[in-house]
């Protein structure tokens, strides 16, 4: 076992003196964070929508008071009046306006009878979160209107639906940062592993290692330990500064910390495993950074770090199920913001565990202990 | 006196090239043995084999009395290896490199520090123990690795091309080094080389690997003595009449007549009396001598002898190794 100590010892030296690599690893992930966490997170606000009341009764006329207040108020949309449809729907077209509201004529004598009184709302759909937000303000905005029209009784007939957050309000860059977690575990792993051990393979410096009594178990061990090591070094300190960038709440408290330690473990063991796999057998260090990148996305998008995965077609679906990153991913989510226990999360450390066995069981299987 | 390493028909290929070709020689212990051949002539390949680093196809060897195949762990233990490639860590410091290497061979933790003490002072990096490798000269990072080979006390000491890629002065610093170390510790080296005079001035024996095979095999004295001439005139000619290499042949002592484009390479087993003989004969014929050298039998004219062109040359045919690399991967 001396020799997978020298080895272990020899990785935790280098990177020492090579603290660069730390960095390395978490540069890409916190600029995700900050700025794809930003730029996705906040609520669609300052739309241009064109209003065209063909009707002009005092129905219309509560529409359009209850638009502007939503305008003044929640800024979701600025409003811009039209005589003439078809020039609001020109506007639309050429992008001058983000959706029409039409209030069709008869709509007042319509609301007045209870006969099924429509405004129509003709949105840009080719960007789908506008579209959504319009058409949500708008319900809202119609709900409104029903609730305050003489004619509505007092006590609701019809089922409502009252909505009961179970957790704070998650910002997006709190829900981007497990995924950035298992996304710079998995950078430590590629660059201060897999890459440098090829570029060391094609520099002759194994040939060193080989010569000496060591046995095929102990160099694996050896690699693979201090891999795990930097990996969850790296995973560790991201979860530090990520959760006071992202501000999640109790973040230290250590019953929490414990589990988040216990999954970036699993997972640095996990993500060394299946680096080991992919390089035991390659040569060339130029095809290790080629794969590298295209693995990256591979991996990351479809774990659900970035959008759920229910949203997915069934064949990222499928990939997804296989993913390694999914599991860790969805752990992190539990315990960083759901503050949840082991309960949670054991079928995705169960699934790490198994992983991290059958990969290494390969790699062995692989690994040549003669040039 | 047992062999320190005794190779029998050792054998390897790659595909369908054979890169060593059923060699058998066998090394004394307490000898500087050399293995001289141009790039690509199989000796890196046959000292990867006899360290362990690669299975030999066919044959069989034994290092310090251990099978290479069945007993590698053995053969590890004894032997200490300097590979082409430098193995330090650039990262790491001289003494850092050293212990991790101790530990690899278990060499226990007392005598760790005094072993490495004493390296270093064998190699002259005592100052520069705390010093990063990469900030060392390719003199002193050569120097880091024998002392890195020899921290867990070989025997025997295999160092393949050692002093390839340093200047005149490193290389004969290095050499010198390695000289009193192998008094020092009684070892017996194994060296593979490409320069000539290294070769002639060091080793107590010399083998001659050409294209995967043994070609000669003696000390570098016997080497010389064993081919025909003692001595080679090189020279140019102007105006010379048409059997002027035959009247060349007949001059006294001279053994052959070759030539290269207008050099004319004399074998003579007296240089000065062909020579005197030469110049006369010139002078009488009126012919012009244009260069003229005269030189005792080298390893390259060895060279030569046994494979029909100069290592020089030799030296620049493209390496089969680049070639096989393009078929393995």
């Amino acid at each position: 076992m001396q020799g997978a100590f020298a080895i272990i010892e020899r990785e935790l030296r280098r990177l020492r003196r090579a603290p660069m690599l730390v960095v390395m690893s978490l540069l890409l992930p916190i600029v995700q964070l900050v700025i794809l966490g930003h730029a996705f997170g906040g609520r669609v606000r300052n739309l241009k929508v064109g209003l065209v009341d063909q009707d002009h009764g005092v129905p219309a006329v509560r529409i359009r008071e209850l638009s502007n207040a939503i305008a003044a108020n929640a800024q979701t949309f600025e409003l811009v009046p039209y005589d003439d449809p078809g020039q609001a729907l020109t506007a639309l077209r050429n992008g001058r306006l983000n959706g029409v509201l039409t209030i069709p004529p008869g709509f007042s004598r319509r609301a007045l009878a209870g006969n099924e009184p429509r405004v129509a709302l003709i949105a840009d759909n080719t960007d789908t979160f506008v579209s959504a937000t319009l058409a949500g303000t708008m319900s809202g905005l119609l709900g409104a209107y029903n609730s305050r029209t003489p004619n509505a009784r007092r006590i609701a007939t019809q089922p409502t639906l009252e909505l009961v957050e179970v957790y704070p309000y998650v910002p997006y860059v709190q829900y981007l940062l497990p995924g950035l977690i298992v996304m710079s575990i998995f950078m430590m792993v590629m660059i201060g592993g897999g890459i440098i051990y090829l570029d060391d393979k094609a520099r002759g410096l194994h040939e060193g290692y080989l010569v000496t009594p060591i046995s095929k178990f102990e160099l694996i061990l050896g690699f693979n330990v201090s891999g795990a090591l930097k990996a969850a070094l790296v995973g560790v300190v991201l979860m530090i500064i990520g959760s006071l960038i992202a501000g999640v709440p109790n973040a230290f408290a250590p019953l929490k910390v414990l589990r988040l330690l216990a999954v970036i473990v699993l997972t640095s063991v996990a993500l060394v495993s299946m680096m080991f796999l992919l390089m035991v057998r390659m040569s060339s260090p130029l095809m290790a950074r080629a794969m590298f990148g295209v693995l990256n996305t591979l991996l990351y998008f479809p774990s659900g770090a970035v959008y759920p995965q229910q949203a997915f077609p069934s064949w990222l679906r499928t990939m997804a199920v296989v993913d390694p990153f999914t599991y860790p991913v969805h752990a992190l989510k539990c315990v960083l913001l759901k503050d949840t226990g082991f309960a949670a999360i054991t079928t995705d450390l169960t699934y790490l565990l198994a992983f991290s066995v059958v990969t290494m069981a390969a790699a062995t299987f692989l690994f040549k202990r003669e040039l | 006196m047992k062999a320190a390493v005794d190779v029998r028909g050792l054998t390897k290929r790659f595909g369908d090239f054979t890169a060593v070709n059923e060699i058998s020689f066998s090394v004394k212990e307490g000898e500087i043995f050399g293995l001289l051949g141009p790039n690509g002539a199989g000796k890196s390949t046959l000292i990867r084999m006899l360290t362990t680093l690669m299975v030999p196809t066919a044959g069989a060897a034994t290092v310090g009395g251990a099978d290479i195949v069945r007993d590698s762990d053995t053969v590890r233990r004894t032997i200490g290896v300097i590979p082409q490639a430098l193995t330090s860590d650039p990262e790491l410091s001289v003494e850092e490199n050293l212990i991790i290497f101790a530990r690899l061979y278990g060499v226990p933790r007392e005598r760790r520090k005094h072993l490495i003490t004493e390296l270093l002072e064998a190699v002259q990096l005592t100052e520069w123990r705390d010093k990063p490798v990469k900030n060392l000269s390719g003199g002193m990072r050569r120097r880091v690795e024998i002392a890195r080979g020899l921290v867990h006390e070989p025997r025997i000491f295999f160092l393949d091309e050692p002093t390839t890629g340093l200047d005149p002065v490193s290389r004969t610093a290095v050499w010198e080094m390695l000289h009193r170390i192998k008094t020092a510790r009684d070892l017996t080296v194994i060296v593979t080389t490409h320069y000539m005079d290294e070769a002639d001035k060091l080793c107590d024996r010399i083998a001659i690997v050409d294209h995967g095979k043994l070609v000669a095999l003696d000390s570098p004295l016997n080497l010389k003595a064993s081919i025909p001439g003692r001595n080679f005139i090189e020279a140019s000619f102007g105006g010379e009449p048409d059997d002027w290499r035959a009247r060349l042949q007949r001059l006294p002592a001279v053994d052959s007549v070759s030539g290269e484009g207008n050099v004319v390479r004399i074998a003579s087993n007296n240089g000065p009396l062909t020579t005197t003989a030469l110049i006369a004969a010139a002078a009488e014929s009126d012919v012009a001598v244009r260069s003229l050298a005269v030189h005792s039998t080298t390893l390259d004219d060895v060279f030569v002898h046994f494979t029909g062109r100069d290592l020089r040359d030799a030296l620049q045919e493209p390496s089969p190794a680049d070639q096989r690399l393009l078929i393995r991967r």
